[in-house]
């Protein structure tokens, strides 16, 4: 066995599982630097904690946007026509009229050529007026030339027209159909595929139901009261699909809670292996070291400490102080450095304290402190590291099993809160597969990496693992 | 008996290591250094020689202030050391070197060759500047040379002889005056052993170290040592110069020690050796009076087994404790 | 073939490290007859314990090479496979005492029952008469029979090195393989065991093969001495001719190294370091640190046969 750092690094490449796991590491530390300097944390949780319509233009529940590559029905992506933004198919005329008045009309239009509904249909308007609301009328048209009127409107300054939500229209839609084919949709039609339908025989049932291909057409009619009123409106026509990750049940974008996960986790798991590590050396070689009372103290609170199970008082305290997760991490660390460790490393230290050349150097002089760690811990490392990597990923599943139990912090963005929050949803009931999956494959290739990493050290620095 | 400046004195000196028997057991104790007294001069070598149990590696352990002694003195150059306080030890611990059995396991085999050597004199506030002249220094007298080629290296690249050299380099770093050699060839071949022996011996004629070199095989002492110390459980049971004691081994057991060792002779394969029978006595109960009487042909019932000899001094040089040389103390 | 009792003959054993093959025996080739004793001198790394292992075929887990002819009796071991040889040679007809074998005795095991323990396997021989058995074989080494039912670590050093021997013994082998075999024992213990084993001598007619690096040990038993090195036998003679002037310079500078109690001699050392065993050179293994080294000496020196039974592998006897 080399001691030279350079030799053993080369040893750890020619093993070829080192380099997947070290490889897999990289990828998982480059995230997180990117991460964190694109996105700040602050800003992080404040995007992740919601409210005040952040997330507003977001579908709910979307799924991946790459799944369209597998998929034979093309599922919709968002399709936002915003007044306020210079966009192809957005106009906007006014024309004052009389006095005071004036008459607006927005014309609105986008091509749909996907092969599902979207998932919801949203118009958000803000209006600018003194006393005088201004009123306005929307209507549809469909690519063949159906024409529908869909509400009138009296605004206030800022509000939002829920068109999915509008139960009148909801039944006109379907009164329309129903007289159209001659049938009754078997289903309850709402506002987001009666306005799409292609209009026959199939959007009797919903299995069937196809969406028109083709131009679509909203226009707002209106009047402003007052001269320098002016009216704004954003239409949002929901897809299903979002982004690289999707979206969640409050229309988040999952990539960003996948992407802080990531030096969230690395960081709990590596903080605490490491500092459990060399609490619990520093604390064997104590024990070992001035042997008698104060070894037989160490070793009774070990003993006892190692009795107490630790998930149960981890869980115990957690339901009576809420955490935040570096409060978690301490609480973690606390619970864990008299653990099993601490005999481990105690016995190897026994045995090393007796070597020669620790006896010659007690005979030079060396005082107990410069004994213990420049002489025998230093003995010690390399056995120690490989069982150090190793642990790691078990305190990244205890912070996501920590969440998952809703006894993690409440607001940091970690995978396990992202597996929390589909679990109380019922996410896999309702078939949002890919909210589970996504965390869970980061938090098994975490793992993956560290194993991997993990045995090719213990490999090298435990020779008689080697095979020939 | 000696002349000369006195380096170190042992008086009645004891080791013994208290052990518990069973959960309530009775409190007994292993007598490995039991009653030891000898005075060694600046400058001389002393082969202590003794088979294992014989408690030979506790007192050189005892000596260099390893273990605390049960009772008895050291008086190192006058100084008291059973009175100790920590300024006193660092002091003796610079006055002192230790040379241990295995080589490779003296030497702590995550540091080079050079940071092995330094370790004692970062300890013991050396500058550095002077730090790296004697390392130079050192290497040189050990015939560790080119130097350079030797100071970036860890032990395990050296060989058993030349991690023996840097053990020995260590040990002399701090200029001291006294050098306990711990059975410093036995893991050693045979034809490296009379290379590190002679250079010890050549390194104690040049800077006038005393030497008490440990060990279990009496052919070496010969060229090594100025006197001859034979020790049998706990206890120092004949004293003598070497040429003296090799001649004329007076107690019973060293000349069954004597006898056992076989020199390259075709003949010995048909002579049966004389042994005495029997093992070496245990260290917690050893036996009532002379401790070797259980063995001894010569033992004198109502005598051996009832009163420790006394030292008896039978030639100029030359003491022996044993009953059978009562009557020629001179 | 071979008319002489144990003969080996061109013993060739390389196994496979991570940086080459070692050639830990190197073409060896020895005779001894019944009832004599060959001590085999060498020092650490010349191999000789990579010898003792081969002639009873205990054989690295990465052996590369292993051929040559081992005669017993006539009969080429070499040739018959690994159940026929352990089923009639191992341990029956040749057996070994290993190095530091003491402690190697199973701690959980009663002596007594380990003694047995190869009667029971090989001739299935059962547990009773083999205790009995155990039973004699102690008294012949010298442990009191009650012992039988002692633990290892009741015994001392020399009792458990009599037990080792013991249990070489139990099957009225015909040559007894001793590897250093009081390297870790006192010197009175020593003394005794070398009395114990002379006293076997006399009374069976068993060869024993001791390896050792102790010039002096040596003399103990040998009636023939083999001086090995990097591999090879450098030096093959009987004991008077070869303690009293050793011919190889090897052989002569180990003899000058030795401290002696009784001659008054100042011992010698031998400057460098034992060739390694990976990659031997070409030339004669001990030119380097020879003090008599001449330009031939860059090629293979032939094996130099003086007498019968007494050969040097050196260019300054060579014709």
């Amino acid at each position: 066995m080399s001691y030279r750092i350079k030799d053993q690094i080369k040893e750890l490449f020619q093993y070829k599982y080192a380099l997947i796991g070290i490889g897999i590491l990289l990828v998982l530390i480059g995230i997180s630097i990117y991460t964190v300097i694109a996105i700040p944390y602050h800003q992080a949780t404040y995007l992740w904690r919601g409210g005040e319509g952040i997330w507003l233009d977001y579908p709910r529940n979307a799924m991946p946007s790459w799944i369209n590559f597998f998929l034979p029905k093309k599922l919709p992506e968002t399709i936002i026509l915003d007044t306020q933004k210079t966009q192809k198919g957005v106009t906007k005329v006014i024309v004052p009229f009389g006095e005071q008045a004036s008459k607006v009309r927005i014309e609105l239009t986008f091509n749909y050529l996907y092969d599902d509904f979207p998932s919801e249909i949203n118009l958000f308007y803000s209006a600018k007026y003194n006393v005088s609301s201004p009123h306005l009328t929307i209507y549809w048209i469909k690519p063949e030339g159906q024409r529908f009127k869909l509400r009138e409107l009296t605004l206030r300054k800022n509000g939002a027209y829920y068109i999915s939500n509008d139960g009148k229209l909801a039944l006109n839609l379907q009164n329309y159909y129903s007289q159209k084919i001659g049938e009754e949709p078997n289903y309850v039609m709402s506002p987001e595929i009666g306005l799409f339908a292609v209009e026959d025989k199939s959007v009797s049932k919903l299995e069937t139901a196809t969406p028109l291909k083709g131009r679509y057409l909203m226009v707002i009619e209106g009047t402003l009261f007052e001269k320098n009123s002016d009216v704004n409106v954003k239409l949002v026509v929901y897809g299903k699909v979002y982004g690289a990750a999707g979206t969640d049940h409050l229309r988040r974008d999952l990539s960003i809670a996948l992407l802080w996960g990531t030096p969230i986790a690395l960081s709990f798991g590596v903080i605490a292996a490491l500092s459990i590590a060399m609490i619990q050396i520093i604390i064997a070689a104590i024990s070992a070291w001035f042997a008698g009372r104060v070894d037989f103290i160490v070793q009774k609170i070990t003993e006892v400490n190692m009795i107490l199970p630790f998930l149960p008082i981890l869980i115990m305290i957690s339901v009576f102080y809420s955490f935040s997760i570096w409060m978690l991490l301490v609480v973690v660390i606390a619970l864990s450095i008299f653990g099993s460790g601490v005999k481990t490393y105690r016995a190897v230290f026994l045995q090393i304290k007796e070597f020669p050349y620790v006896e010659a150097a007690k005979a030079y002089g060396a005082s107990s402190l410069r004994i213990v760690f420049l002489y025998i811990i230093p003995k010690v490392l390399p056995t120690i590291i490989p069982s150090l990597v190793l642990s790691v990923s078990d305190f990244v599943f205890l912070e996501a099993a920590m969440a998952l139990l809703g006894l993690g912090d409440p607001v940091a963005p970690t995978w396990g809160k992202i597996i929390e929050d589909a679990y109380s949803t019922g996410a896999l009931y309702k078939g949002y597969f890919y909210w589970v999956l996504e965390p869970s494959f980061l938090l098994i290739l975490t793992a993956l990496g560290f194993a991997l990493l993990g045995f090719s050290l213990d490999k090298i620095f435990n020779p008689r693992l080697k095979e020939r | 008996m000696m002349s000369g400046e006195t380096l170190l004195s042992l008086i009645d000196l004891r080791k013994w290591y208290r052990i518990k028997r069973g959960l309530f057991g009775r409190i007994e104790y292993i007598r490995a250094v039991d009653g030891v007294s000898f005075t060694l001069n600046k400058g001389e070598a002393v082969s202590l020689v003794g088979e294992s149990g014989s408690g030979k590696t506790t007192l050189g352990r005892t000596i260099l202030g390893l273990e605390k002694p049960t009772s008895g003195k050291i008086i190192f150059e006058g100084k008291d050391l059973t009175e100790l306080d920590s300024k006193t030890m660092s002091w003796y611990r610079r006055e002192t070197g230790f040379v241990q059995q295995d080589p490779f396991g003296a030497l702590p085999p995550f540091m080079t060759i050079m940071r092995i050597l330094e370790e004692p004199m970062i300890i013991n506030k050396i500058e550095k500047k002077e730090r790296r002249e004697r390392i130079y220094k050192a290497l040189e007298e050990v015939r560790l040379t080119p130097v350079e080629d030797y100071l970036k290296k860890y032990p395990h690249m050296l060989s058993g002889g030349q991690q023996q050299r840097v053990v020995i380099a260590r040990a002399i770093i701090l200029n001291p005056k006294l050098i306990i050699a711990d059975e410093p060839v036995s893991m050693l071949d045979a034809s490296v052993r009379i290379e590190i022996l002679t250079l010890l011996r050549e390194l104690q004629k040049k800077h006038d170290l005393g030497i008490i070199y440990i060990t279990h095989d009496l052919s070496t002492t010969r060229y090594f040592s100025e006197w001859i110390y034979v020790m049998y459980a706990g206890k120092i049971i004949e004293k003598a110069r070497t040429q003296e004691m090799l001649k004329n081994p007076s107690h019973p057991y060293t000349k069954a020690l004597l006898q056992a060792i076989p020199d390259p002779d075709a003949k010995n394969r048909f002579i049966f050796r004389e042994i005495p029978p029997g093992e070496p006595p245990s260290l917690i109960n050893p036996p009532k009076g002379c401790r070797f009487h259980p063995r001894c042909v010569f033992a004198i019932k109502g005598l051996c087994d009832r009163k420790e000899p006394p030292e008896i001094n039978i030639e100029k040089d030359h003491l022996v404790s044993c009953w059978l040389y009562a009557d020629s103390n001179k | 073939m071979s008319d002489e009792f144990f003969e080996v003959e061109d013993l060739y054993m390389y196994y496979r490290t991570r940086i080459g093959p070692v050639k830990a025996v190197d073409g060896v080739s020895f005779s001894i007859n019944r009832g004599e004793t060959l001590a085999l001198i060498g020092e650490s790394g010349c191999g000789k314990s990579s010898l003792a292992k081969s002639l009873i075929r205990l054989l690295p887990r990465n052996v590369e090479i292993f051929k040559g002819h081992i005669y017993l009796d006539g009969e080429d071991l070499m040739k018959m496979s690994e159940s026929q040889f352990r089923k009639n040679i191992q341990w029956q007809r040749i057996s070994m005492v290993a190095q530091a074998a003491l402690n190697s005795l199973n701690p959980v095991i009663k002596v007594g029952e380990q003694v047995a323990e190869p009667l029971i396997i090989h001739k299935e021989v059962d547990k009773k008469t083999a205790l009995e058995r155990a039973r004699e074989v102690f008294s012949l080494v010298g442990i009191p029979e009650a012992f039988i039912d002692r633990y290892p670590f009741e015994l001392s050093g020399g009792m458990r090195q009599r037990t080792i021997i013991a249990m070489a013994l139990i099957m009225n082998p015909e040559i007894i393989i001793l590897d250093e075999p009081t390297s870790a024992l006192d010197v009175l213990t020593q003394a005794n065991i070398m009395n114990l084993l002379k006293k076997i001598r006399n009374e069976s007619n068993i060869s024993f093969i001791l390896i050792t690096h102790d010039v002096g040990l040596s003399s103990e038993l040998a009636d023939k001495v083999a001086v090995m090195y990097a591999g090879q036998i450098v030096e093959l003679g009987d004991a008077e001719n070869f303690y009293s002037s050793p011919l190889h310079p090897y052989s002569q500078k180990l003899m000058a190294s030795v401290p002696t109690l009784r001659r008054d001699k100042t011992p010698e050392y031998i400057p460098g370091a034992p060739l390694s065993l990976i990659n031997p050179p070409k030339s004669c293994r001990f030119a380097d640190r020879c003090p008599f080294k001449m330009e031939i000496c860059s090629k293979e020196p032939p094996v130099v046969s003086l007498e019968k039974g007494r050969f040097v592998r050196c260019w300054l006897h060579a014709k």
